[in-house]
């Protein structure tokens, strides 16, 4: 008994020393823990709350609606519309292969399209917004919208998306949008900043030019999501910008008039206000509907675009290098003006053709203009003058001339990156590209617009605007609201003529040439003082033209559509009181006479009836301001 | 003197016994059971949605539970000590031949009414059992190869079942209980102190011979971030979870990480991590408070009992807690490998909170019965 109670005692000391040890190490724990948690919720609590934040708020960005351009009377050219889609969340379908189904039969779908609407259905999560129908005809969609008590978890949806109501008629200069593709992202900050899936952006013309100014700014919307990604509540709503609008110089009404004037042909014409340098209109021929585009062009469409012969994906006024044939006179017989090479009455006779370093220069006129002065040259285009005076003025000072008036440069800067400069050779030119010295036949052809010589009609119009305003330097310009630094340069209105009488001789030459009996263009003349206009006409070979065709002398019909010569024609009106200048240009159209000049007449009729309308819209702005 | 030795050793009545009652421990395990309550609404979205009905059922039948065994005198759980014991190894004998498997590992049996987790019940009965063991046993005695063997083999036999369910977590929490036991009867330090020594030596064998997904385990604890996504995903969630909180915490019902499913396993083993999310580090204080007193309160009950046999259940039981309290919080708070180990009380489970209870009713029975003496 005794042994067993100080067996008990000594088990209660062991037991009890134990129990401090442990409750002291106890102690220590949770002091350890304590302090663990002090370390992660008050000193790293930022952090951790970044984290957090970082987890559960994701941002969703909506597509910016786009910018519209406008015509300079108001009227949309490109704008947007509320395109009808239909969205399906899997998830929130209970039997998606009935709905799919059903779908399918609403919405006529072919196999195709049906098995391309499965497979994005396999690409995206169950709670991803699948898009049946990216643009519903409205009888489609209000057909699905009578179906939709049988259509669980189907969303008939209205977006935006682009249009372009006159069709073909802007192509060209707008160009058109499509859906931004990993280069376009890649290459463009602003798109990659804006990039939402199914984002359509400009891919060619002022569409690509003005991309930033147009895109406008994403809505945002933040929301709280799961682990699984999925949206549990919106915390903020971040309204974005509408794209900026852009006004067109162009007159929607010249410009449907030049498309139809093209019908069918290839061609280009271009319309300029002689001392603002707005373009009034710029078509190219043939043109394509870039409502294709918007969606996605399908394969035979692109195919009909791709193979026409015509190539309508060509823009013929930017990026149509073409020799300016005799519409190039005015600018050499300037030349040999302003370097007093000649005087109006050096005179020089035309028999037909001139021999001259064993080589034969034929003129148009087999026959030969007899003795003609410059304003008769210029009134009938006789070659064997234009030969004689380039021969004694010479490619360089040709050349001096023809780049201070807009040739061989790009019209637009940057503003287009498909335009082309043209060419305008000298010796030093032709000394570096192809390493051969200047020979003197060059120098003559190159007087009648063959050659090396290449223009495109753009600044032919604007080489025909800088004569129309008395010699005046001008900086065409396609978008009225756009204030840039660059569109004001400091040589604006300088004059590019040593003698402004030299300048009124050539005006009057080509007056002579639409307005007077023998001048080339004398049957597209309009008498009436009012859209009196002054032109030059122009044939530009694409071949050399060989002895057999001289004799042949076959009409134009006759010749293989390839082989045909451009018609050309440039001119300003109304002559008492300039303000309107233009280009026209038919490839493989024939004849400059024949072909092109009576569209201008059609053009002068319409631009000048349109002038006081144009002035008013002027008027309206200044007093806007 | 007379009256006092009377009513100590007439078994009092059920009016004595109540008056015997520790109600700070009563108290502390109702408030436990509120906040895990609350908690458990808070998992649910803030509805009371199947976890918390559930977790409502068990914790009032198991209070109750727990009340009826503190008026058991500590006579019966002495006397059932080894019964108990053989009855829970049994149990996790058939749990090993027709056992229900769930994510991999074969833990549960089922009653109809509950799925039993017998492993859970083990971490209760092996110290009762321990503690019958040691109750009369010589000090001399205890240190006796024959001794040392015989608790080994009692402390290995759940073990092994346990492991080979595959439930790692709980054996060793289980091998922890039964320790403690042999800690507090007085087993030479020596025995201790070689036993860590051969531990740690033979860790990189033991290494060896760990599963795939539990050498990953300890391979992310050491740097979580090295598979973000994957194994590292659940410390370094609960890290955000729980350092989100800051002093305050996001308020009750906003913690996101949970709410957001962020959090895993947020009914139960890392159930502190969102209580830490939304009541912050005061609340979470708050919360190792009450369990400190809970087993501070165990630990005196033990103190003031005359039987050796409740003083050692009740040290070996309040240091058992202790270290669940202790290896969960470490491993929610990234101080420890992710090993399944739930927190008392508040995590959801029935078979866990049914052996905490049952530790609670023995603990009481101790106290309403303090003055009893066992022969």
């Amino acid at each position: 008994m005794i042994s067993s109670s100080s067996d008990n005692v000594k088990k209660l000391s062991s037991i009890n020393r134990r129990m401090f040890i442990t409750g002291s190490l106890k102690f220590f724990i949770m002091i350890g823990l304590v302090s663990r948690l002090f370390f992660l919720q008050v000193k790293e609590n930022k952090k951790y709350l970044t984290l957090s934040d970082k987890n559960r708020i994701r941002e969703w960005k909506l597509a910016p609606v786009r910018g519209e351009f406008h015509d300079y009377f108001g009227n949309v050219v490109a704008g947007n519309f509320e395109a009808f889609q239909l969205h399906v969340i899997p998830e929130q379908v209970e039997d998606f292969r009935y709905v799919i189904y059903r779908l399918k039969d609403l919405l006529e779908l072919s196999d195709k399209e049906f098995k391309k609407v499965l497979k994005k259905k396999n690409e995206i999560k169950p709670w991803e917004t699948l898009i049946v129908s990216d643009n519903l005809s409205w009888n489609k969609f209000s057909k699905v919208n009578n179906h939709l008590y049988d259509l669980n978890g189907v969303k008939p949806v209205i977006s935006i998306s682009r249009n372009y109501p006159f069709g073909d008629n802007f192509t060209h200069v707008l160009g058109y949008v499509s859906q931004a593709n990993e280069r376009d992202i890649e290459s463009n900050e602003i798109i990659k900043k804006n990039f939402v899936p199914g984002l359509k952006i400009g891919k060619v013309g002022l569409e690509k030019s003005f991309e930033e100014e147009l895109i406008g700014k994403n809505d945002i919307e933040r929301y709280e999501v799961n682990a699984y990604g999925r949206r549990i509540s919106q915390l903020e709503f971040q309204k974005g910008e509408k794209g900026k609008t852009l006004k067109l110089t162009i007159d929607t009404e010249v410009q449907k008039l030049a498309n139809e004037l093209l019908k069918d042909q290839a061609g280009s014409i271009c319309v300029m206000d002689i001392f603002t340098g707005e373009i009034i209109a710029m078509h190219s021929s043939p043109s394509f509907d870039p409502n294709l585009f918007v969606f996605g062009i399908s394969q035979d469409d692109w195919q009909i675009i791709r193979n026409d012969p015509l190539k309508p994906l060509v823009n013929k006024t930017l990026q149509g290098n073409y020799s300016p044939g005799s519409t190039i006179k005015p600018i050499v017989a300037l030349s040999a003006l302003e370097n007093g090479i000649i005087n109006t009455n050096f005179t020089v006779e035309c028999t037909g053709k001139k021999e001259m370093y064993g080589q034969t220069y034929h003129c148009w006129k087999k026959k030969g203009h007899g003795f003609v002065s410059l304003r008769n040259a210029m009134k009938q285009s006789c070659d064997t003058y234009f030969y004689e005076i380039a021969r004694k003025l010479g490619v360089d000072k040709l050349s001096e001339t023809a780049k201070k008036f807009g040739l061989g440069e790009k019209v637009f800067g940057d503003l287009f990156d498909i335009e082309k400069k043209g060419l305008i050779p000298n010796t030093v030119w032709k000394k570096n590209a192809l390493g051969k010295g200047w020979l003197l036949g060059e120098t003559m052809i190159t007087g009648i617009g063959q050659g090396y010589i290449q223009t495109t009609p753009i600044q032919l119009c604007l080489m025909t605007a800088q004569i129309a305003n008395g010699g005046y330097k001008i900086y065409p310009k396609i978008i009225a609201n756009e204030e840039n630094k660059k569109d004001q340069p400091d040589d604006k209105y300088v004059p590019l003529y040593q003698n402004s009488k030299n300048i009124s001789i050539i005006q009057d030459a080509m007056f002579g040439s639409t307005n007077e009996v023998m001048g080339t263009s004398y049957r597209s003349r309009i008498d009436n003082i009012k859209y009196q206009f002054a032109g030059k006409t122009g044939t530009a070979q694409v071949k050399k033209i060989t002895e057999r065709d001289r004799e042949l002398d076959l009409k134009t019909f006759e010749i293989p559509y390839e082989e045909r010569d451009h018609a050309l024609y440039i001119a300003f009106g109304p002559y008492k009181n300039p303000r309107y200048a233009l280009s026209v240009l038919v490839e493989h159209g024939g004849n400059g006479s024949t072909t092109a000049a009576p569209m201008a007449k059609k053009l002068f009729k319409l631009i000048i009836d349109r002038h006081t309308l144009r002035q008013s819209v002027n008027n309206n702005t200044y007093l806007e301001i | 003197m007379y009256q006092h030795t009377r009513l100590t050793t007439n078994n009092s009545g059920f009016f004595q016994k109540f008056l015997n009652f520790d109600y700070i421990l009563l108290a502390c395990i109702l408030l436990l059971g509120f906040i895990s309550l609350a908690t458990m609404y808070s998992t649910d979205g803030g509805k009371v949605l199947f976890h918390t009905k559930s977790h409502f059922t068990k914790l009032v039948i198991f209070t109750f539970m727990m009340l009826i065994f503190s008026f058991i005198n500590i006579k019966f759980w002495f006397s059932i000590g080894y019964l108990s014991y053989l009855l829970v190894v049994g149990l996790l004998i058939w749990t090993f031949l027709f056992g229900i498997t769930s994510s991999g590992s074969q833990r549960w049996i089922d009653l109809y009414f509950i799925n039993l987790q017998p492993s859970e019940l083990m971490k209760i009965f092996i110290i009762l059992c321990l503690a019958k063991y040691f109750h009369r046993m010589k000090l001399e005695n205890v240190n006796s190869l024959y001794t040392i063997l015989t608790s080994l083999i009692i402390i290995l036999l759940p073990m092994g079942l346990v492991i080979v369910q595959p439930d790692l977590g709980t054996s060793l929490l289980i091998a922890i209980s039964g320790i403690a036991v042999l800690w507090f009867a007085g087993i030479n330090n020596r025995y201790f102190i070689y036993t860590m020594l051969g531990f740690i030596i033979s860790l990189p064998f033991i290494i060896a011979f760990l599963k795939p997904y539990q050498k990953l385990r300890v391979l992310t604890f050491l740097n979580p971030d090295r598979d973000p996504l994957g194994a590292g995903y659940q410390i370094i969630q609960s890290k955000i979870a729980v350092g989100s909180g800051g002093i305050f915490g996001k308020g009750f019902l906003k913690g996101t990480q949970s709410y957001l499913e962020f959090l895993p396993e947020k009914h139960t083993d890392f159930i502190f991590t969102l209580f830490s999310e939304e009541f912050g580090f005061v609340g979470s204080v708050f919360l190792l408070l009450i369990y400190a007193v809970i087993i501070y309160r165990i630990i005196a009950i033990g103190a003031s009992s005359r039987s050796y046999f409740a003083k050692i259940f009740c040290y070996s039981f309040g240091g058992a807690i202790f270290v669940y309290i202790a290896i969960n919080m470490s491993m929610v708070l990234g101080l420890l490998p992710i090993v399944g180990s739930p927190l008392p009380i508040m995590s959801y489970g029935g078979s866990s909170m049914l052996a905490t209870m049952i530790g609670f009713g023995i603990v009481m029975s101790a106290k309403v019965h303090s003055q009893q003496s066992i022969a």
